[in-house]
């Protein structure tokens, strides 16, 4: 059996009885057969000893057996290493950051604890994950959608707390938030917001409640184990309408993406969008890739005048609108208005929906995340062969310039690090978050040590080039947590040591999830650099 | 969901009392199919948008569903969900249970000729 790091076998014999004792003894998994299934399915460390897997995993139902763990944690400095659903594929999984950790694996706690279609809120526990909420959704014919994330086997609350997002208009998924209860890492439980209030009405209406608002701490943090969370939620709208807008050169994407920014933070576009040029998906054609061959490459004329030829434009971007039917239709031609100012500019409309949605229609949706029906056609996304991989996800402005250079640092970055951008894929610039874009490049993940290795140098590589740029990462694998939080080092790094002297009152044991974004208890702690 | 499981015991419950004349193991068939639909089918079903599905034609497997396959073996099936394969990953047992897995590997070789 693995041990946590300064743990003795009699202590952790001890303290695995315990937990037998607090959740019953068959919620807490030693075999090595049942604590593999907690490995990293996209580990960048497959077959290397740096894989960290967790020595054991308790899976609790309820936070009084949550409290009971984290008191026995403390007892013996045992480090707890939480997942709700640990479906963080790309990201993480269900591992720890720290091999042999205990994960405290909350899938068990599954219960929809209310969802109002009234006021349009809901409050679950870890374990929903959105193919549940919308199930009970539907069992109940309540007209409220959920917001999920493409892969929908994920967690409201898992997501949430690490920051996802989705596609509908409530597709930031922590700010969609509203309440938490908490086990702190003293064992206590704590409500924030109203919830502090006992008897409080307004938990999943009003969100600060009174005094400093705490609930950022417990997004990408170490601080506590999130046992219930309130969700805003969007009332079920009655028509989505898509129109795609299309510009035929390549300069002009600032004045599109000016537009989009105009539309999307004057609240006339609130969904995910991307733009999208069809040089991406036109890489196999073979006029463009003689044209691709020319010493020096094609120039941006040639570019322009192959697009055109197939009627094409140099950009385009589809705008999702939502809401009733007259109003969406009144928004896309606004819409069309703003952008008729560019040349050429060219409009296409898609079907109206209308909702609730006749079963007949899903096929037409490219994707029904967008519609608030999960699924997991996004694990296509990889191609047919892939073994999964780690998303590389740094945050750039919403600008046309920005794009453009993203897209040529991003490319000469793989060019010096001699990777072909063949087995990669790029997805976006994607607004999942209000005011800026998203951009998710995945790297493949193979059962190949050397090119694992290789692939994560690249990686890092490119957390600093980004940095480099003042482009930063919104999250990132368990692996790179500590070079990303390396780069936010503004003030001599005064974000982390801020982070440190919270975790070192809160945590003094630090038992809850050491090394997440970099935040090590002070046992652990490396001396600075 | 806490509310569907307690559905779903009340319902084998349900048939349990039901005269005994059903095969033996169609009840452990039908969890199975349900167990299925939940974690498995949104790759492995029919339609668009199907990875698993999708992965398993573009290699050439025929059928491509799993519920239509009748070469699947149980200890095949055990292998695949606790380890998993390319981008599916394996599976928790606080996700897919033991007695849940007997019951899907039920399902998907129901079909079997013996
Ligand atoms: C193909 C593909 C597509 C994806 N698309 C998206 C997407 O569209 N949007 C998106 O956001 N993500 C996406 N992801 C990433 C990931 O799969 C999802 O974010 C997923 O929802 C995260 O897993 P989970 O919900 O099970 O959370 P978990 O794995 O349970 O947890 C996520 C993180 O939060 C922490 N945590 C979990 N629960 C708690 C708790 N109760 N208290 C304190 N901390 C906790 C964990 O330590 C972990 O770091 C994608 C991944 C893949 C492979
Ligand atoms: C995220 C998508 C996904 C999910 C969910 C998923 N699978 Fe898979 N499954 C795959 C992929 C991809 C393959 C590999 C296909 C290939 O070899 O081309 C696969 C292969 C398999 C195979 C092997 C088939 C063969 O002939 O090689 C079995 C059996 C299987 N899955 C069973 C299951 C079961 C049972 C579940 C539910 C508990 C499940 N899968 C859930 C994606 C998924």
């Amino acid at each position: 059996m693995r041990l946590p790091p300064g743990v003795s076998s009699a202590d952790f014999a001890d303290a695995i009885k315990q937990f037998q004792d607090a959740v019953g003894k068959e919620w807490v998994f030693t075999s090595d057969e049942d604590v593999d299934l907690y490995r990293d399915s996209y580990s960048p460390f497959w077959h290397e000893d740096e894989e960290p897997i967790p020595s054991a995993a308790v899976a609790p139902d309820g936070v009084e057996q949550v409290q009971a763990v984290v008191k026995i944690a403390n007892k013996y400095k045992i480090p707890l290493w939480t997942i709700s659903t640990g479906k963080n594929l790309g990201y993480g999984g269900s591992a720890p950051l720290l091999g042999s950790s205990v994960v405290l694996d909350l899938k068990r706690m599954d219960r929809i604890l209310e969802v109002n279609d009234k006021n349009h809120y809901a409050l679950v526990e870890p374990g929903v994950s959105y193919f549940d909420l919308y199930r009970y959704i539907q069992d109940n014919n309540l007209k409220v959608w959920i917001d999920p994330a493409d892969p929908g086997w994920g967690s409201l609350i898992g997501n949430a707390v690490d920051r996802g997002g989705g596609r509908t208009p409530m597709r930031d998924h922590f700010d969609a938030h509203c309440g938490m209860e908490v086990v702190l890492p003293n064992g206590e439980v704590m409500r924030t917001g109203m919830g502090a209030l006992p008897g409080s009405k307004t938990w999943q209406q009003y969100r600060y409640g009174f005094g400093p608002y705490v609930n950022g701490m417990f997004s990408q943090s170490n601080l506590g184990i999130v046992t219930k969370m309130g969700f805003w939620l969007f009332p079920e709208p009655e028509a989505y309408l898509t129109g795609t807008v299309s510009v035929p050169k390549r300069d002009d994407l600032g004045p599109l993406v000016a537009g989009l920014a105009y539309l999307m933070n004057s609240s006339i576009v609130l969904g995910t969008t991307s733009v999208a040029s069809p040089l991406n998906f036109l890489r196999g054609d073979a006029e463009l890739a003689a044209l691709r061959a020319k010493p020096g490459g094609p120039s941006t004329q040639e570019l322009e005048h192959y697009l055109q030829e197939k009627n094409m434009g140099y950009w385009s971007i589809e705008l999702p609108f939502y809401g009733p039917a007259k109003v969406v239709a009144a928004q896309w031609e606004y819409a069309k208005e703003k952008f008729s100012g560019i040349e050429g500019a060219t409009f296409k409309e898609g079907t109206l929906h209308r909702f609730p949605v006749d079963p007949k229609e899903l096929p037409q949706f490219q994707n029904s995340v967008a519609v608030g029906i999960p699924s997991l056609s996004v694990f296509g996304v990889g191609g047919t062969r892939s073994e999964g991989h780690v998303w590389f996800s740094p945050i750039v402005p919403m600008t046309g310039e920005a794009v453009l250079e993203a897209q040529q640092v991003f490319a000469d970055a793989y060019k010096e690090m001699g990777m072909s951008i063949g087995p990669l894929f790029f997805l976006g610039p994607a607004s999942n978050y209000p005011r800026c874009f998203l951009v998710l490049f995945g790297f493949p993940i193979e059962h190949d040590v050397e090119k694992n290795k290789k692939n994560r140098e690249n990686f890092k590589r490119l957390i600093k080039v980004a940095a480099e740029h003042g482009w930063g990462e919104y999250r990132t694998h368990t692996a790179f947590m500590e070079t990303v939080m390396d780069t936010y080092s503004f003030n001599n790094h005064a974000l982390r040591r801020f982070h440190e002297t919270v975790k070192d009152a809160l945590d003094p044991n630090g038992i809850l999830s050491p090394g997440k974004c970099g935040i090590w208890p002070k046992s652990m702690r490396k001396a600075s650099a | 969901m806490k509310n569907a499981r307690v559905g779903l015991l009340l319902a084998l419950s349900l048939m349990i009392t039901a005269p005994a004349f059903a095969a033996p193991d169609q009840d452990q068939i039908e969890k199975g199919h349900k167990v299925y639909d939940k974690w498995c089918f949104p790759c492995h079903g029919t339609g668009l948008g199907k990875p698993g599905t999708d992965s398993l034609a573009a290699r050439g497997q025929k059928p491509a569903v799993l519920e239509e396959r009748t070469d699947l073996t149980v200890p095949a099936i055990k292998t695949f969900v606790r380890h998993g394969v390319l981008f599916m990953p394996m599976f928790r047992k606080t996700e897919v249970s033991d007695a849940d897995l007997d019951a899907i590997a039920a399902y998907l070789t129901r079909n079997n000729k013996p």
